[in-house]
């Protein structure tokens, strides 16, 4: 629907991936993890392999859960947008496919946080 | 000569001379044209003589009324300060509400002042602009006494200094200030259902009544007066909102579905935004009074539902949001302070971990959700903070598009799933919290495409002081942003445990009750 008002609305959007210094927008949610309130969202370069995600980044944003450290990559489901994903840990951001402001979730199993309680 | 004695106006005849007489149809531009905004909306109007004003109140009434009021609350303010009455309150975790209030609701009131100005302008029939006239004075009143009752704490605790930088830059308070910004860049009716109704009517009580009573019950009587003084206030603005909406109502069946979605829409808004008054109550209130659960079921699910069961006979329908907001009850303050928690560091007020009996008390308010998916989180961090590894995020949250609160919320049907919705819009993807919020969106995308996003604004590099340059060595991103927000950093911030509010409210209070 088109917005209601006096004249033309129209405006571009705050965040299209060319305001963001060359980088992209990629969300990552750990689930079963809620002790991280909400998934974190990062700007990385598209050219960025994607293993860095899993050698830096998470250990470093996700750290401090008791469980960053037992995770097992090769266990490790993820999704996108909701939907079942591999990625090829070797490939960059966007030869995986990876668009500005996508959402990934990644599944640990047998993790299920503090005491179990998904946190 | 003799001298003529006129007549005093009666009650009524004062009435009509001081509002309706004052309005008049144009003849030099045709109305349309004074009064550009009171039609594109669809919302049709067939009399505007119809609009019942159920105050009946004239201007010079009330200025006699608020200047009584204000003697009142200024005699109460100076007692309190003169008495040194900070040091009354039950603990210094308590002053926390206050920075939380004065950087996150008041400049709302000051927003609702500029709204009803804007709105009142626009609207031909006098009885809503003379109502909307003084509604604004109300909201601009308002924010002066909470800045006057209020003022009385930046002078011995920190996090007071600069509410309205910090208002529209810091992340958490994106929050309440983008609400109001949809609000008041809708139309005048658009912005009568938002704030007269949504927001006074069916929530003001979740705002005012706990916060209040929590001020009074934590000792606070500067706070307590200046709500009390406002409430008397907001019984006129509840009923504007109400008229306004038997008026659109009645004028014309049309109006029924067009009323329908913004009471939607804002009702749903407007508990996105409490959250952090519930927050408030169940986790920053050292005595409480109730907790967030308690206060929705009687204000929303009690209240709220004899006021849409009055409405049924115009067709009006309980928000669909209702459904979801009463399974959210037993969350959405756990999760709120859970963030606030751990993002800390960027918090205008401290935060700390409840202390074992109130642990206890959220179990008994929250049987069916505290114990199984919170506390265990909680219990960790107190632990971990012992241990002298207090949690501090630095990774920035992703953000929902509309309400614009951390991606925290989690699925209606499974509290351990973050509830995760997306819209695609002209090629680019767009991220939301709930359905609610996802609908809002798609019904006008090109409105909230624009929106200010805390995360990625920092990403963008607009969240930085001049002096501040990302390509140095060294930078370091955090310790800029709060730069840009006006922390003083350390001090403003992090746990309550071994702040300076913490030590000087301990050192002032032995002072005040030892030689």
């Amino acid at each position: 629907m088109a917005v209601v008002a006096i004249e033309k609305y129209e405006f571009s959007p705050a965040d299209s991936q060319e305001k963001f210094n060359g980088n992209q927008v990629l969300y990552i949610g750990w689930e079963d993890h809620l002790m991280f309130c909400a998934p974190f969202a990062f700007a990385f370069p598209p050219t960025m392999i994607f293993k860095e995600i899993l050698d830096k980044v998470i250990p470093d944003a996700f750290g401090y859960h008791p469980e960053t450290s037992k995770i097992d990559w090769s266990q490790a489901e993820w999704f996108k947008s909701g939907k079942s994903w591999k990625p090829d840990v070797n490939k960059s951001l966007v030869e995986n496919g990876l668009k500005h402001k996508d959402v990934l979730r990644f599944k640990t199993p047998g993790l299920k946080g503090i005491k179990g309680s998904c946190s | 000569m003799d001298m003529r004695v006129k007549k005093k106006l009666g009650i009524k005849e004062r009435y009509t001379v001081m509002t309706r007489d004052l309005g008049w149809e144009t003849t030099f531009q045709p109305m349309d044209d004074v009064f550009p905004y009171d039609k594109f909306e669809g919302i049709k109007i067939h009399d505007w003589d119809k609009w019942e004003d159920p105050f009946r109140l004239t201007m010079d009434a009330y200025w006699k009324y608020q200047a009584e009021k204000e003697r009142k609350l200024y005699a109460i303010i100076d007692a309190f300060n003169q008495n040194n009455g900070h040091l009354g309150v039950t603990d210094a975790r308590y002053i926390n509400t206050l920075k939380l209030f004065l950087t996150g609701v008041s400049p709302l009131e000051y927003m609702a002042h500029r709204g009803f100005a804007h709105t009142g302008r626009q609207m031909r029939g006098v009885g809503p602009r003379v109502a909307c006239q003084m509604q604004s004075l109300d909201e601009i009143r308002h924010i002066q006494t909470q800045i006057h009752s209020i003022s009385n704490y930046n002078k011995y605790y920190n996090g007071f200094h600069d509410f309205t930088h910090m208002h529209s830059r810091l992340w958490y308070l994106s929050v309440p200030r983008s609400f109001f910004d949809d609000a008041i860049t809708a139309g005048p009716f658009e912005y009568m259902v938002a704030i007269g109704f949504a927001f006074e009517y069916v929530l003001t009580n979740l705002l005012f009544v706990p916060f209040v009573s929590g001020a009074a019950y934590n000792g606070d009587m500067a706070a307590t007066t200046f709500g009390f003084s406002a409430q008397s206030d907001e019984a006129r603005h509840m009923t504007l909102g109400l008229e306004c909406i038997k008026f659109m109502l009645e004028q014309d069946p049309d109006n029924l579905p067009i009323v329908q979605r913004w009471i939607d829409k804002w009702t749903w808004r407007g508990i996105r935004v409490l959250m952090l008054v519930g927050t408030m109550m169940d986790y920053m209130l050292p005595k409480r009074v109730m907790s967030w659960k308690e206060a929705w079921e009687i204000y929303f699910e009690q209240n709220g539902g004899a006021l849409f069961n009055d409405l049924a006979r115009y067709g009006i329908k309980v928000p669909k949001c209702a459904e979801q907001a009463g399974i959210d009850k037993e969350h959405i303050t756990h999760q709120t302070w859970a963030a606030l928690y751990q993002y800390g560091a960027a918090t205008d007020f401290h935060t700390w971990i409840p202390n074992p009996e109130e642990l206890d008390w959220l179990s008994a308010k929250y049987p069916n959700t505290f114990d199984k998916y919170y506390r265990p989180r909680l219990e960790h961090w107190a632990e971990e903070a012992k241990k002298g590894n207090r949690f501090y995020t630095k990774t920035l949250p992703q953000l929902c598009q509309v309400c614009q609160v951390p991606m925290f919320f989690t699925e209606p049907d499974d509290p351990t799933k973050i509830s995760y919705r997306e819209s695609d819009f002209k090629e680019e993807k767009y991220h939301f919290c709930s359905d609610p919020c996802k609908e809002i969106f798609d019904h006008e995308p090109e409105k909230y495409v624009q929106a200010w996003l805390p995360t990625h604004q920092v990403f963008q590099g607009n969240c930085f002081t001049e002096e501040a340059d990302p390509a140095a060595p060294g930078f370091d991103p955090l310790a800029e942003l709060l730069k840009y927000y006006h922390f003083n950093n350390g001090r403003d911030n992090m746990d309550f445990e071994g702040s300076e509010d913490q030590k000087n409210f301990a050192a002032w209070r032995n002072e005040s009750v030892k030689n």
